[in-house]
């Protein structure tokens, strides 16, 4: 492997650890804050990528469907979770785990119902399509710098909401005393139900902008959401921070495992995580 | 409570239960017959997976690859135009599965709750992945098993697995086998460990016991088993594909056991039986029957607490609370 070639790989690597850090942020925020396991975290991938296309088809321009898609998504995730997801908090565990699985189901045959089981394409916004020479012979998409940028940002933006402003200094209070903020005077609910259409935005926003690059297809949502959770373990669940290093790890093993062991390329990311777990079984940064 | 009741009602209907599947044959179709085989064989998938979910308190969602690995186990065992022994090819399967859950076991075991489901997930993809990225088991088209593994000792042979009957009493008499090996399991010492597990591990490993080697043994036992269930689904379906360790499969035998009613090996056989009934009704009814069986899923958790064997139970205190009250 010569420098630039390892250079690309180097970029790949980060963008889609980076792009995977948002789907797995979702997934961590929902357990860490509300204390559910969501299976179909991935289909809020898939949903997002197949809007990107609906959208896209029906606008022509990924970024404005995009801008649309956002909304649309925190909308879908507050109904969600006033139908179903509310009625889950006092529930054990494996009633979770059924209950979205069945949502994985049910979203998958409904995806089919609406948009077939063809493989669709996302065009590139014009404005994105070029490409930053490297070598006389390779060049870098401007596309996946983007995305790798935006996924900083709102990295940064997760931080800084969880961090520094009122709002998730109730949330972070929420998720150790659900009864205590609540005899403050604070919409307990509401502040859940926002959490939780926040994660289903983040998922829903890494498959909008993955959609041009990794096409739109059946099932996407189920490989996702299995790397998003080898994510979560390694991180620590509930652990932001863990999330952004474990899916920049991940992004790393299966971009450089699929250059250097094709054969196996889809195990890298397991043994990686069989190897943190028998150094620490509750993940890089376990949460107190 | 003893969730394995021996009040004589319990034995009178398993006995009618396994009278009806001696009989089917004799009065279902061929067709028929092959469904109930199929249920059958889940039904043991599913209380194996029942022994460390309703038993041990342990919820995996990787139970599949036990299962898969079996059956790939008599693929790979089978000479390409000839039949394999059965005498060889049944303990290699279940060892092999017994093995790789053991060997997984010292790995997820060491976490609990939730990182235990996600990380019993994690391993069973993986071992999803070698048989899907890896030639060893024809890749993602899998591998077919072109002879059924055949029964003769020295030249006589009992049974003929290639008589579709004889199958079906095969898988039959491997369930009876199963349900009365588990009743006996968890009914010795070793099983009232497990279920002092299952309510609270801190007592029992004050109390003296190597709790992680209770539960690697369950982990082992259960994958072993899953591993009986996996070889007669290959042989008697004729082929293995990765799908048998996805997680998809691995989700649907968890279903039956919830469906069925945790904790209970008769409810495990009850899950399995209304889960397929349910796949078969559906899926002549539309191409998108996966809907309705979510649609069943998200139903039976929100509305059914305890699964369908709780019903009767359920049923039952509300009749009485209003006979009380009204």
């Amino acid at each position: 492997m010569d420098f630039t070639t390892f250079l690309i790989q180097i970029l790949n690597s980060l963008q889609y650890g980076l792009l995977l850090f948002l789907v797995a942020s979702g997934l961590t925020l929902v357990f860490g804050i509300m204390g559910i396991i969501n299976l179909a975290h991935g289909s809020f991938y898939m949903i997002g990528a197949y809007l990107a296309f609906a959208l896209t088809s029906l606008t022509g321009n990924l970024m404005l469907s995009i801008a649309l898609g956002i909304p649309l998504a925190f909308v879908f995730g507050a109904l969600l979770e006033w139908l179903l997801f509310a009625h889950l908090y006092k529930r054990d565990h494996l009633e979770q785990v059924l209950l979205t699985y069945g949502l994985i189901l049910i979203f998958e045959e409904l995806r089919s119902l609406a948009v077939g089981d063809d493989v669709h394409g996302v065009d590139i916004p014009a404005l994105f399509s070029a490409s930053i020479p490297l070598s006389d012979t390779l060049s870098y998409p401007v596309y996946r710098i983007l995305i790798s940028a935006v996924c900083l940002l709102l990295a940064a933006g997760l931080w800084w909401l969880m961090q520094r402003t009122k709002l998730g200094m109730m949330i972070r209070a929420g998720s150790h005393d659900r009864d205590m903020v609540q005899a403050l005077g604070i919409d307990i609910n509401l502040l859940y139900r926002t959490v939780f259409a926040l994660g289903v935005v983040l998922a829903a926003l890494a498959g909008m902008l993955a959609a041009p690059i990794s096409s739109v297809y059946p099932g996407m949502g189920s490989s996702v959401l299995i790397i998003s959770f080898v994510i979560v373990v390694i991180g620590g669940i509930g652990s932001v921070w863990g999330a952004l290093v474990a899916a920049l790890l991940i992004g790393f093993a299966d971009t450089f495992g699929k250059v250097l062991l094709p054969d196996l390329a889809g195990l890298a990311v397991y043994v990686l995580m069989a190897v943190v777990l028998l150094w620490r079984p509750e993940g890089i940064f376990k949460k107190g | 409570m003893n969730p394995q009741s021996n009040s004589r009602g319990a034995l009178v209907a398993k006995l009618v239960v396994l009278a009806a599947l001696l009989a089917f044959p004799l009065v279902g179709s061929a067709f028929y017959t092959e469904m109930v085989a199929k249920v059958l064989v889940m039904a043991i998938f599913a209380m194996s997976l029942d022994l460390l979910v309703g038993f041990t308190g342990l919820v995996s969602l990787g139970h599949a690859a036990y299962f898969g690995i079996a059956a790939y186990a008599v693929a790979l065992l089978t000479p390409k135009y000839d039949p394999a022994s059965l005498w060889v090819a049944l303990p290699v399967a279940v060892l092999g599965a017994a093995l790789a859950a053991f060997v997984i076991g010292i790995f997820v075991l060491r976490t609990k709750g939730i990182y235990f489901i996600m990380v019993t997930l994690a391993f069973a993809q993986m071992a999803y992945y070698v048989f899907h990225d890896t030639p060893v088991g024809g890749g993602s088209d899998g591998i077919y098993i072109n002879f059924k593994p055949e029964a003769a000792i020295a030249g006589w042979a009992p049974f003929d697995l290639n008589e579709p009957l004889h199958m079906y009493y095969f898988i039959v008499a491997a369930l009876v086998l199963v349900f009365g090996f588990l009743t006996l399991l968890l009914r010795s010492p070793f099983g009232k460990v497990l279920v002092g597990i299952r309510s609270n591990e801190h007592r029992m490993q004050s109390l003296g016991y190597a709790t992680f080697r209770y539960k690697l043994a369950a982990f082992t036992v259960a994958g072993g088993l899953a591993g009986v269930a996996g070889f007669l689904y290959g042989v008697l379906f004729g082929f293995v594909t990765p799908e048998y360790l996805s997680w998809h499969q691995s989700g649907n035998v968890l279903m039956m056991v919830i469906l069925g009613g945790m904790g209970n090996l008769a409810g495990a056989v009850v899950g399995a039986f209304a889960f397929i009934g349910l796949q078969e009704v559906f899926s002549g009814w539309t191409k998108h029957w996966q809907l309705l069986m979510g649609g069943v899923i998200v139903a039976a958790v929100l509305f059914m607490p305890g699964g369908l064997s709780a019903l009767p139970r359920r049923l039952y205190k509300k009749f009485k609370e209003e006979r009380i009250h009204g």
